[in-house]
């Protein structure tokens, strides 16, 4: 079965060989089918496929950036207002106390205590006068009197007014920054506050967000340089590795990739234009589910294609099938019409012939007989018995014509059903007329055991006769030179039936030729039969509303039985009308 | 005395040469060619039997037995048959016929019968 399959399969894309292949019609029928079932059945399918994959794609990339974007701004939010409230701390210093009160180191220091209690990250305080030079300070160094003239931040804050420096290593070696305000006093004199903020409160900003492994959170500024520590981008204060966009406004998110090839989603955020915040998840991380989902979709697909393309295989064989077995049939009870029809123009043809024969024959009866009659109501004369006996010979040899014509006249009925009261021992006897010759050439020993009491059946003759010939054909034929035939005829009352068994000790049948022996054309008579003997034998029987049964086994011999209704069936007499 | 007997059958040869052989058989035959001689001449005599081929151009036997049948009720007729088939005899002798027979004959197998049905 798998294997028919297979080759089913095979053969279905690869022409087959000439020994077994069907007729090419019915191969590109096949293949039509299948391929039309697979069209409109795949095609759809495929299409819904990919709608379904692009739709649910969309959405769940929505589903993951709104989260991501959420993220986003959320940290941006609070680096602002960090570094926001931070600035207008100091922004509030420098307004709410003079330059002078400044300079006084109490004071400053006062100040920074406050500060320090009510913010976290103030790391120290000090106050900058014009020249750039620190005039007074609180905090844990000793500062006093430094110059900053010289520094950027001092040039960038007289232009901007206030000053966010990047992060950087101090002293102490622990990342910071630097915030500085600008003041102008009455006298239209500058003078600065400056404070510097640890960055704990970056990292602990940034490690707020919940990162899940092979995710990354750090925060830049705009040279790209690392302000917080990132887990693969490299170290705080160098450059990232990470390949970052120029020029980021708001919040977005990318795909990118990064420095080891793999593809990531980058959410990308500027903090108060200084910073960019940057938080980076692999993408085969967020789309887990979704390659998942992708690979449960394909494989669907893929295993409803399979499904498809078998059932359509099998689908087109089995169409096609039934289409080549009704051509077959219909071509086989054409051919057995053609048959039956040369077979009745033969009969037609020898009866008319029989009948033409058949006057001369009794002229050339009754002339020879006359003559007889003349020479034996005569007197004794020289050659009279001579005459007589060629004479005879004369009559005898019309006699044999006569058994020839009438014969042939009762073949030619064989092919109209008249259902009659007959004898089946006296057709018996008819038909082995025809065979005793064969009979005694091969010296085949025929055993008649007719029982004479059973009753006369209800059929036709000229069937009959065709039925037992085929029989006692097939018979002859399945048994040896010297091999026996026993025809026996018996009566079954329960069943009203006449029957009777032709039973041969020939060569009998295997069990695959059992199976086919009533199908036309089938024949083991290589060559020289048409297969039709059985197959015609049974649809007499069958019309005659008979029955036909066999036993064989091999090497030992076959026995037909046919049974024949002794009286006219209701069937056969609504079959007429 | 002489049993009358009427021959009928459309071949000349044939009905000729059995009419010569049951005379010489002691039958007194007279003999018709065809269905229609074969009425009229058995509505001008009185016949013992008949003996009628059933194939014959013209009326055919069944229909020349009904109409002796119809002239005469008694008249016994045996029919003679170029077929293989029983089945017009068998129809013969339905309408009435005494026997039949079939083509070529036996002479002794005819008067056989004859010598049955006159008996």
């Amino acid at each position: 079965m798998k294997k028919t399959f297979m080759n089913n399969l095979f053969y279905f894309f690869k022409t087959p060989p000439e020994h077994i292949r069907r007729p090419m019609r019915y191969v590109r029928m096949r293949r039509s089918i299948a391929f039309l079932f697979m069209v409109i059945t795949i095609v759809p399918l495929t299409i819904m496929a990919g709608i379904n994959y692009h739709q649910y794609r969309e959405s769940l990339k929505k589903e993951i950036k709104a989260p991501l974007h959420n993220i986003l701004n959320d940290i941006r939010y609070a680096f602002e207002i960090f570094i926001e409230e931070r600035l207008s701390t100091i922004r509030f210093i420098s307004n709410a106390y003079s330059d002078h009160e400044l300079k006084d180191p109490d004071i400053i220091k006062k100040i920074f205590r406050a500060l320090r209690h009510e913010f976290s990250g103030f790391v120290d305080l000090g106050m900058i006068d014009q020249n750039g030079i620190l005039q007074s300070y609180a905090g844990p160094y000793n500062l006093l009197g430094k110059d900053y003239s010289q520094q950027d931040s001092f040039r960038e804050v007289k232009v901007r007014g206030t000053y966010i420096s990047d992060v950087f290593m101090g002293y102490r070696k622990f990342p910071h920054i630097v915030c500085v305000v600008e003041r102008v006093t009455d006298e239209g004199k500058s003078w600065f506050l400056r404070a510097t903020i640890d960055t704990k409160k970056y990292e602990e900003l940034v490690n707020s967000v919940n990162l899940g492994p092979e995710s990354d959170a750090f925060l830049l500024n705009k040279e790209k340089i690392l302000q917080t520590a990132s887990r693969y981008y490299g170290n705080v204060m160098e450059k990232t590795t990470l390949d970052i966009p120029d020029a980021i406004h708001g919040t977005f998110i990318k795909e990118i990739k990064d420095n080891t090839g793999k593809i990531v989603l980058a959410g990308f955020t500027s903090v108060h234009s200084d910073y960019i915040f940057v938080l980076v998840k692999p993408k085969s991380l967020i789309l887990k589910s979704w390659y998942s989902l992708k690979s449960e979709m394909f494989f669907i697909l893929g295993v409803s294609i399979i499904i498809i393309v078998i059932a359509s295989i099998r689908l087109s064989n089995l169409v096609t099938n039934r289409i080549k077995t009704a051509d077959e049939r219909r071509e086989t009870a054409l051919k057995e019409l053609q048959h039956t029809q040369k077979l009745s123009s033969i009969g037609r043809l020898a009866a008319g012939v029989a009948h033409e024969i058949n006057n001369p024959l009794a002229i050339i009866n009754e002339k020879a007989g006359l003559m007889n009659d003349i020479i034996s109501f005569s007197k004794d004369f020289e050659l009279k018995d001579e005459f007589l006996k060629h004479n005879q010979s004369i009559i005898n040899s019309v006699s044999r014509c006569r058994s020839i014509t009438h014969r042939l006249l009762g073949f030619a009925r064989r092919f109209d059903i008249n259902f009659e009261k007959l004898d089946v021992n006296s057709i018996v006897k008819e038909v082995l007329g025809f065979l005793e010759k064969e009979a005694s050439y091969r010296q085949i020993d025929l055993v008649l055991s007719l029982n004479h009491e059973i009753p006369e059946v209800f059929s036709d003759k000229g069937q009959v006769q065709q039925v037992f010939l085929n029989l006692l054909t097939n018979a002859m034929a399945a048994v040896e030179n010297g091999g026996k035939i026993e025809i026996t005829s018996y009566y079954i009352a329960d069943q009203k039936m006449v029957g009777i068994d032709f039973k041969d000790n020939g060569y009998g049948m295997s069990e695959e030729v059992k199976k086919h022996i009533f199908d036309p054309f089938f024949t083991t008579k290589r060559g020289q039969g048409t297969g039709l003997g059985l197959s015609i034998t049974y649809g007499i029987v069958k019309k005659l509303k008979g029955k036909i049964n066999f036993e064989s086994k091999e090497n030992i011999g076959t026995t037909f039985t046919i049974l024949l209704p002794e009286e006219e069936t209701y069937e056969s007499m609504s079959e007429e009308e | 005395m002489k049993n009358k007997i009427l021959l009928v059958d459309d071949e000349y040869e044939f009905v000729q040469t059995l009419a010569q052989r049951l005379k010489l058989r002691n039958y007194d035959v007279n003999i018709a060619l065809s269905g229609e001689e074969c009425l009229e001449i058995f509505s001008g005599q009185n016949f013992d039997l008949v003996v009628l081929d059933l194939m014959m151009p013209g009326m055919s036997g069944l229909e020349v037995l009904a109409g002796l049948k119809r002239a005469k009720q008694s008249i016994p007729v045996i029919l003679l048959t170029g077929h293989g088939s029983t089945k017009e005899g068998m129809e013969g002798m339905k309408l009435g016929a005494a026997d039949y027979l079939m083509k070529p004959l036996d002479i002794n197998q005819l008067t056989d019968k004859m010598e049955e049905i006159l008996k």
